[in-house]
C-alpha cells in the first residue's frame, strides 16, 4: 500500500516537474480551461438560483390573468367583465389591476406603475423599488414628481423604498394608490388593465378559462402554469442566453480536446522515448499523462466552480448582467440565493474532465507502446 | 516539503471548498427562507406576475403578459432591436382553454 502511494506520488512529482518544465503553454492552457468551466459553471448556478427564485416568486401570481384584446392588441378590461366573471361558480375572486409603464423622460428609464389595494397606499404616497430610488437619488420623505397624461405635474411623496432583496420583483416598480394611477394616466374610470382570477380549485381552471372564453371571445385567460412555463422556458438551456454561452464554451472545448487528441508533439514523444528506454513501464508512462490531465482538468474543474459559485452569489453575476441588462436603465441587482445543483455539476464534470483526461491519455498510449528507438527518432 | 505534496494539499483545500459550497447554499436557503417577500407585504399583495430580469421592452418586462403573437410591438417591419429580447426564447404555445 505504502508502496502504491510512493508510486503515484512519485509519478506526481514527475509530472508536476514536467509541466513546469513548459510552463506558458501549460498554464496558458489552465487558465483556459478555467474560463471555460468558470461560464459553464456560472451560467449553472445563475440559471438554477433564478429559477428557484422564479418559483418562489410566481408562487404569488394570480390564478389567472384575464387580458382583452381589440384588434389583435392588449386592451383596458371593461369592470362589466369583471362583475361577470366573479359570477362562475368556482372564482372566488376577481380584483381588476391597474398597471402600466411610464417612461421618465430625465435619465430615458422605464418604471412599472401599479396601483395597489393596500389600505397603506393612500393617495400622494409611493413606494418605490430600489432602482427607482437609485435612478432618481430618492430617500423616504422626498417628492417624486411624474407628468401625467394631460400634462400637470403629479406629486408623490415617497412613502417606502423596497429593499436591495426585492429587486427581482421591483427593482423598477411605483406603487401608488388607485386614484392617483387614474390621475397619472388620465385612465377611464370603470376600466382595467387586466383582472387577476382566483379560482378555489386549481384543477377547475381550464374550465373556467373555457367558460371565460365562451362567454367573452374577445378575452385571453392567461393561466398561473402558464405563466410558470414562460419562465421554464426563459432559463431552458436550449435558447437565448444559454445556449450563446453553452456554444461558445464547448466550442473552446473541443478545440481543447482536439489539439489534445490529436496527438503529441515532438518532443512529448521523445521524453516518452527516453522514459521506457531507461526502465518506465508503458503503465508508468500512462500514470504520468493520467496525472498531467487530471492536475490540469481537476484544477481547472473545482476553481473554475469555486470562482463561478463567488462570482455569481457575492458579485450578483457581472458578466451576466451586462447581457441582460441591454438598454436598461434600471437594472436589478441580482441578489441570488445560492442553490447548487448536484446533477448538473456531476454533468459538467463529466463532460470536461473525463473526455479531457481520455484525450491526454490515448495518444500517450499509442505512443508508448511502440518501441522506445524508434519514439526517440520520430 | 515536495512537490507533489503541495499540489495534493493545494487540490484537497479547493475540493474542501468545492464541497462546501452545497453546505453555504442550503445555510443561506434556510436563512432566508423567512423570505424578503414576507419583509414586504405589500409586494405580496400585488400577486405579481413576472421577474423584473430586464426593463428596456415591454416584452422582456413582462414576457408572461406580453402580446406572444405580435413579437415586434413598436410598429409593422420593425425589427428586434432591444439585446435582452433576442436572449429570451419564444413562449410556448399557449394551452387551449
Amino acid at each position: 500500500m505504502k508502496r502504491a502511494v510512493e508510486r503515484h506520488l512519485n509519478i506526481l512529482e514527475f509530472t508536476l516537474a514536467s509541466l513546469l518544465r513548459r510552463r506558458g503553454k501549460n498554464l496558458s492552457l489552465l487558465v483556459i480551461y478555467l474560463l471555460v468551466i468558470f461560464m459553464l459553471a456560472s451560467l449553472v448556478f445563475f440559471v438554477s438560483a433564478l429559477k428557484r427564485e422564479a418559483a418562489i416568486i410566481l408562487n404569488d401570481a394570480p390564478d389567472m390573468v384575464v387580458q382583452r384584446l381589440m384588434a389583435g392588441r392588449q386592451d383596458l378590461v371593461p369592470a362589466g367583465y369583471a362583475a361577470e366573471i366573479a359570477r362562475i361558480r368556482g372564482v372566488t375572486a376577481v380584483r381588476p389591476r391597474l398597471w402600466g409603464y411610464y417612461y421618465d423622460a430625465l435619465n430615458g428609464a422605464n418604471y412599472t406603475i401599479m396601483a395597489g389595494d393596500d389600505p397603506a397606499t393612500a393617495p400622494g404616497l409611493a413606494s418605490v423599488g430600489a432602482g427607482v430610488a437609485k435612478a432618481r437619488n430618492l430617500a423616504v420623505g422626498d417628492l417624486l414628481p411624474l407628468i401625467s397624461y394631460d400634462k400637470t405635474p403629479l406629486m408623490l411623496e415617497i412613502d417606502t423604498i423596497f429593499p436591495n432583496e426585492s429587486d427581482l420583483i421591483a427593482a423598477d416598480l411605483i406603487v401608488i394608490s388607485r386614484a392617483d394611477f387614474l390621475q397619472l394616466f388620465n385612465f377611464p374610470s370603470g376600466q382595467a388593465t387586466d383582472l387577476a382570477v382566483t379560482v378555489r380549485n386549481p384543477k377547475e381552471l381550464p374550465t373556467v378559462a373555457a367558460k371565460i372564453v365562451s362567454q367573452f371571445p374577445d378575452s385571453r385567460p392567461v393561466l398561473k402554469s402558464e405563466i410558470q412555463r414562460t419562465y421554464q422556458s426563459i432559463f431552458d438551456w436550449r435558447g437565448g442566453m444559454t445556449l450563446m454561452v453553452l456554444t461558445a464554451a464547448l466550442l473552446s472545448f473541443i478545440i481543447f480536446a482536439w489539439d489534445k487528441a490529436t496527438g503529441l508533439s515532438a518532443e512529448e514523444r521523445k521524453e516518452i522515448g527516453i522514459l521506457k528506454s531507461i526502465g518506465w513501464e508503458t503503465s508508468d508512462v500512462l500514470l504520468l499523462k493520467f496525472w498531467e490531465g487530471i492536475v490540469i482538468s481537476l484544477t481547472a474543474f473545482l476553481l473554475g466552480t469555486v470562482l463561478a459559485y463567488g462570482h455569481v452569489f457575492f458579485l450578483s453575476a457581472p458578466l451576466f448582467a451586462q447581457a441582460l441588462k441591454g438598454w436598461s436603465v434600471i437594472y436589478p441587482r441580482f441578489q441570488l440565493v445560492p442553490v447548487v445543483d448536484g446533477y448538473q455539476l456531476a454533468v459538467l464534470f463529466f463532460l470536461t474532465v473525463v473526455p479531457y483526461t481520455t484525450a491526454t491519455v490515448i495518444p500517450c498510449w499509442r505512443a508508448a507502446t511502440i518501441d522506445p528507438d524508434a519514439a526517440m527518432r520520430y | 516539503m515536495r512537490r507533489s505534496l503541495q499540489f495534493l494539499l493545494f487540490t484537497a483545500s479547493i475540493l474542501t471548498l468545492f464541497l462546501l459550497l452545497p453546505l453555504h447554499a442550503r445555510l443561506s436557503q434556510i436563512r432566508t427562507d423567512s423570505d424578503m417577500k414576507q419583509q414586504v407585504p405589500l409586494l405580496r399583495s400585488l400577486h405579481v406576475t413576472d421577474l423584473c430580469l430586464s426593463t428596456e421592452a415591454r416584452y422582456t418586462r413582462h414576457p408572461a403578459m406580453a402580446d406572444s403573437h405580435a413579437p415586434f410591438q413598436d410598429h409593422p417591419l420593425a425589427l428586434e432591436h432591444f439585446p435582452s429580447g433576442s436572449l429570451i426564447l419564444p413562449l410556448p404555445p399557449r394551452e387551449k382553454p
